[in-house]
Order: C-alpha cells, then structure tokens, then sequence
C-alpha cells in the first residue's frame, strides 16, 4: 500500500518527460504553425491599420514560405523530423512530424496563400478589411499547416475546427445574401463531416487506445477486424465529405463561388486536399488494413468522382462554379491514387496534390480576373476577352493543359505515375477512368476557354457583334492581380518543365506513407526502450 | 430592463465581476478556474454593463475594441509558446520561475500566460458577440 512516504522513484515507473536540449534547428517543424498563429493575433489587434495588415499578413506569409523550404530540405537530407510537445514523451505528448508529405503540402499550400495574399489586396472592400480577411487568412493556414505537420489523429481534429471556424468567416465575410445560403451549406455539411471524424476518432481510441498516428500506426496491425473496418469506413466518409468527393460533392459548386475570388481561390486550392490528406494518412500510414478492406468502395468513390467532376463542369454556365466542379474532378484522381495504394499510385497522387493546389488557385485567381473585366459570373456573357486581354487568354489555356495533364505542364507528370501504377497493378478500370478524366476535363475547360476568349461577344450576338460590356483592368489590377498570377503560372511551368525533385519526392513521401519505419523511428526517437 | 435600480447597481457589478474573473483565472491553475471561465466571467460583466447603460458606454469604458483583445489573447498564448524556444526545450513546454517577496513565494509560468491568454481571447469574442447583439443594426 503507497503512503505519503512512497517516492515516485521507488515505483521505478517509466520515464514521462524528454530528457537533454531540444535544437533551436527542430523547431522548424512548428514554426509554420506558430507563426501563422501569431501573425493572426497580431493582425487582429493592428485592425485599423489597413495598410499595415496586407503588408504584415505578406511578411509573416513569406516566414512561413521560407520555414517551410527549409523544412523540406532537412526532410529530403534527413528524414522525417518530429518534436513532441510541452516536453513530455510520445504517444503522451501532442508530436508533430513533418515526413515527405506533409512538408510537401504544407508549402505548396503556403505558397498559393502568399499569392492570394496579393492578389487580394485589388478586390478586397472596407467592409471585408474591417471584419479581418487577413487575420482570418492567417488562422486558414494555420490550420490547414498544423492539419499537415501533426503526428497526432485528435490534434489534426483539432486542426480541422481551426480551418473550419476561418473558413466559415471567410466565406461570410462579404454578408451578401448568397454568401449566407452557400455558408449554410458548406457549414453543415463540413460539421458533419467533422462530427463523424471525431466519433472514429473516438472509435479508434477505444480499438488501440493510442492518439498519436505513429503510436497507432505500430498498433493497428493486431486491432480487431470488425471495429477497425468500422472506424475506417467513418474515416473516409468524414474526410470524403471534406474533400467533395462524390457522393457527397454538393456543397463545394454551391459555396465556393459565392466569396470573393481570393477566397474562392484559396478555398479551391486548399481545403480539399486537406481532406485528401487526411484520407492518405489515415487510411496508408496509420490503418492499411483498412484501406485495403474498403478498397472497392475507394475505387468507386474514385471512379465516379473523377467523371462527374469534369461532366458538371461541361454543364455550367457560371465560371467559378465550373471551377468547383473541376477541383471535385481533381478530388477523383487524389482518391485514384489511393485506390491504387502501391508506390506508383501514393506517390502520383502526392505530387498531384501539390500541382492540384497550385494550379486551382492560379485558375480562380485568372477566373477573378475576367470576372473583374466582364462584370459578370457567367461565361455566355464574358466573350470577347481576347481582344481586351490576350495575355489572359494565354494564361487560361496554360491552366487549361496542366489541369488536363497534357504536355508539358505539372499535371501531366503525376498522372503518368498514376497510369503506370494502374498498369502495373493490372488495374485497368482506373487506367481507363483517368484517361477519361483528362479528356473530359479537357474538354470542359477548354469550353470554358472558348467561350470567354474565343467567341466575339454574347451568346447569340452575331460574331461581327463586339462585346461592349467588356472593361480594362487598371494599372492597379495588372500590379496587384494580373502579375501574381503570372508568378504563379510562371511557377506552374517551370515545375512542370523540371520536375525531377518533385518526383523523387513523390516517391519518398510514399515509401514513408507505405512503410512507416523511418516515421515511427522518428517520432520515437527519444523514448528509452523498456 | 432600464430601471434606476439595475443602472446604478450595474457598474459596481460589473466591476466586481470582472475583478471576480481575474481572481478565478489566477487560481484555475491549482483549483477550479482558470482562463476560460474567468473569460466567461469577464465578458458577463461588460454584457450587464452594456446592457445597463448602453453599448456605447460600454465601448467607451473597454477604450479598445473587444475583438483586439482576442488578438492580444491569441498573441500571448503563441508567445507563450515561443518563449521555451530560449530554454532548448520543446514547444509549449511550462517554464516556470519563483520569487519570494516579503517570504511569500509567487511563481510565474508560461502555463499562466497561457491561460491569460486563454482568458482574453474569451472575454474578447464573446464580449464582441455580446455587445453586438445588444447594439442591433450597425456593427
């Protein structure tokens, strides 16, 4: 029996806390979380600032920029990096990992998020100013960073509700009438979502009694079938729902249309692929059993994701919810590249993750931008572009081809590692649906393109008819709007014209999706062995 | 609502409320309390404030916009956070330092400036919601 005497060394428990000095180096893994946490309590105090806000939001967005490359180097030369936080041991302290991944994402994403940061400043009104687009940026990519670099299943929950609550007050941020009716929406769709996260969440708990992914990741080979099976099919409905994937696609053409394009823009290139993610961690790394039971419904999911997307984009008439149904088709090729679930198949769909996030915000950004000329969302009225804009058009048709995968754009690379997976795996439903897909997104945007840039004026106007309705930009929308873009596409091609090292990183983020050692080494390394 | 009684008693009830919610948020560390519900204590006592002599007193008295100081509770905490990157510890890790004044000892920690900032991130979002919904149309 323990009396008051009883020291806690004689108990001769285990050790809780890390022992020795932590490096300044390792904390590179939190500081693109920290600071962006940081800047958006920074931005929220310096309100009535406005000047100040875009240039501080800009800094810090760049810190992040910055953190994140270097990030990736030290994953690239040495592996996975964690550090556990508040000092105490993994599994009982909240770890945070940054392996191939997560680094990848986390600067793909932080860099489309510097872009719109600029390109946001040209649209933006007082009223959104005041009510803190900048902050609540800030808050989205710290979310979205932290859901990339946790190594802890509840944390990336947690995470998720950050993300949430930004993105909710984005999407509002205008106070229209169809910005509440599209937040409705994706409001109570996304709860949901998440509500069904937290009960696997809680389910998986209950099945291994660990949070921390890499801690599960050992754990779940021995888990029961039944409730494992459980637990991942809720998994990959609650981040199926967050990602648009059919059947549960509805909400994302009826929101994301509605705030203003920087908003969209960063919505579409972030948001989804941070449920894609998820997807990829939960169901690769940590539950591969899973994964493999549920492999039918993933490939259905898939299938059909990746010929509907594109098929609502060929039948919308309003230009960014064309785009949504575009990014839904991207969506289908992420969950390809799961349905696969070898090295060929994770890794395509990595780096198509990473051409996806870049590339869907470059194409809302160019779809704000003739928007801004036309004064209108809809394409049977937008003709005529070319004659005010041509570089615009040529910057559309760029999207169009790397959307599509064509050569030699960004999108073609992964889709070739996808094909040949699927080859490989003598899959030829997926082959033949991604092939599909690229034509029909072909087509689709290519649609679109026609539409704005090709056609003289408006729909049914004889085509010696010019469209009058159609507007410059002024010397601040080609400053501010039209040059990052063009930064942004500039950076879409030069990966697409060398993407060795992303691929070879496409194939180390699989390796540690698939085999796990060196991430769960990682995470562990400073536990004594007992 | 706006009777003589509630007027007068308000302000010296909201000014016991808010020293109440400090006195909460300092002893949550050992005890029942802490931050969060020292912040809802707090933000109670602006609403009944506000409630009682009009949202724009109540802005005058705060002389900062609520909202700021969920800024300045979101700044802290994340300082909180960054102040253990100095000790070669991990992030978030509790440091702590004592003193002794007069033979009493005072500890203070990155887990209380936490805390503190837990506590103004609260009082200032739902003192925004609160005076918000008290004001009606325009804010």
């Amino acid at each position: 029996m323990a009396t008051a005497a009883t020291s806690y060394d004689a108990l001769n428990l285990p050790p809780a806390m890390i022992e020795g000095a932590t490096a300044p180096a390792d904390w590179i893994v939190v500081w693109p979380v920290a600071l962006a946490l940081f800047g958006a309590g920074l931005l929220v105090m310096l309100r009535n600032q406005r000047p100040l806000q875009s240039v501080f939001a800009g800094l810090i967005v760049l810190a992040i920029i910055v953190s994140n490359v270097y990030l990736l180097l030290r994953v690239f030369e040495a592996g996975p990096l964690a550090m556990t936080m508040g000092k105490w041991l993994p599994p009982f302290g909240i770890t945070f990992v940054a392996d191939m991944t997560g680094a990848l994402f986390a600067l793909s994403a932080s860099v489309a998020a510097f872009i719109v940061v600029i390109f946001a400043k040209v649209e933006l009104d007082g009223r959104e100013y005041r009510f803190g687009f900048y902050p609540l940026l800030l808050l989205l990519l710290c979310g979205v960073s932290g859901s990339f670099l946790t190594g802890d299943i509840f944390n990336l929950y947690v995470w998720f509700e950050v993300m949430l609550i930004a993105s909710f007050g984005l999407l509002i941020l205008g106070g229209r009438r169809i910005q509440i009716d599209g937040a409705v929406k994706y409001g109570f769709l996304n709860f949901l979502a998440t509500a069904l996260f937290l009960i696997a969440i809680a389910y998986l708990y209950g099945i291994t009694g660990t949070l921390n992914m890499a801690d599960i990741a050992r754990k779940s080979a021995e888990a029961p079938v039944g409730p494992l099976l459980t637990a991942s099919g809720l998994f990959l409905f609650a981040f199926g729902v967050k990602a648009a994937a059919f059947p549960a696609n509805a909400w994302l053409p009826a929101a994301y249309h509605t705030p203003a394009v920087a908003v969209s823009a960063l919505f579409g290139g972030l948001l989804t692929k941070v449920g894609a993610y998820a997807a990829y961690r939960v169901l690769v790394l940590m539950l591969p059993a899973g994964r493999d039971m549920l492999e039918p419904v993933i490939l259905a999911v898939a299938v059909a994701t990746m010929i509907l997307g594109p098929l609502g984009a060929l039948a919308q008439t309003n230009l960014r919810r064309a785009i949504g149904f575009l990014v839904i088709g991207g969506i289908g090729v992420l969950f390809a590249g799961l349905t696969l679930g070898t090295q060929h198949g994770i890794g395509g769909g990595v780096i198509y993750a990473v051409h996806s996030i870049l590339t869907l915000t470059a194409f809302y950004l160019v779809g704000g931008l003739v928007e801004r000329m036309s004064g209108t969302q809809d394409i049977r009225y937008m003709g005529g572009i070319y004659t005010v804009n041509a570089p615009l058009s040529i910057l559309f048709i760029i999207l169009v081809f790397a959307m599509a995968g064509l050569p030699p754009f960004l999108g073609l690379w992964p889709k070739i590692l996808l094909v040949e997976g699927g080859v490989r795996a003598g899959d030829w439903v997926i082959v033949t649906t991604l092939l599909l897909n690229s034509l029909l997104t072909l087509i689709a945007a290519s649609r679109l393109w026609a539409h704005i840039f090709w056609r003289n004026g408006h729909e049914g106007a004889r085509s010696e008819q010019p469209n009058d309705t159609l507007r410059r930009l002024t010397s601040d929308e080609v400053g501010l709007g039209l040059a990052p873009t063009i930064a942004l596409v500039a950076l879409i091609v030069v990966l697409g014209f060398f993407p060795n090292w992303l691929i070879e990183a496409g194939g180390v983020a699989a390796i540690d999706l698939l085999e796990p050692e060196r991430y769960i080494s990682a995470v562990f390394a400073g536990v004594p062995q007992s | 609502m706006n009777t003589v009684i509630f007027r007068t008693a308000a302000p010296i009830l909201a000014a016991l409320m808010i020293m109440f919610s400090i006195f909460v948020l300092l002893r949550g560390h050992n005890e029942p309390g802490g931050g969060f519900i020292g912040g809802l204590i707090g933000a109670s006592g602006i609403a009944i404030y506000g409630i009682a002599c009009g949202v724009d007193a109540a802005r005058r008295a705060l002389k900062v916009h609520p909202i700021s100081l969920a800024g300045l509770g979101v700044f802290l905490a994340a300082l909180s956070g960054f102040l253990s990157l100095p000790a070669a510890v991990p992030f978030l890790t509790g440091l702590w330092a004592t003193f002794y004044v007069e033979g009493a000892e005072i500890s203070l920690s990155t887990p209380m400036m936490f805390d503190i900032g837990v506590y103004f991130v609260v009082v200032g979002a739902v003192g925004t919601i609160a005076l918000t919904l008290e004001g009606g149309e325009d804010d």
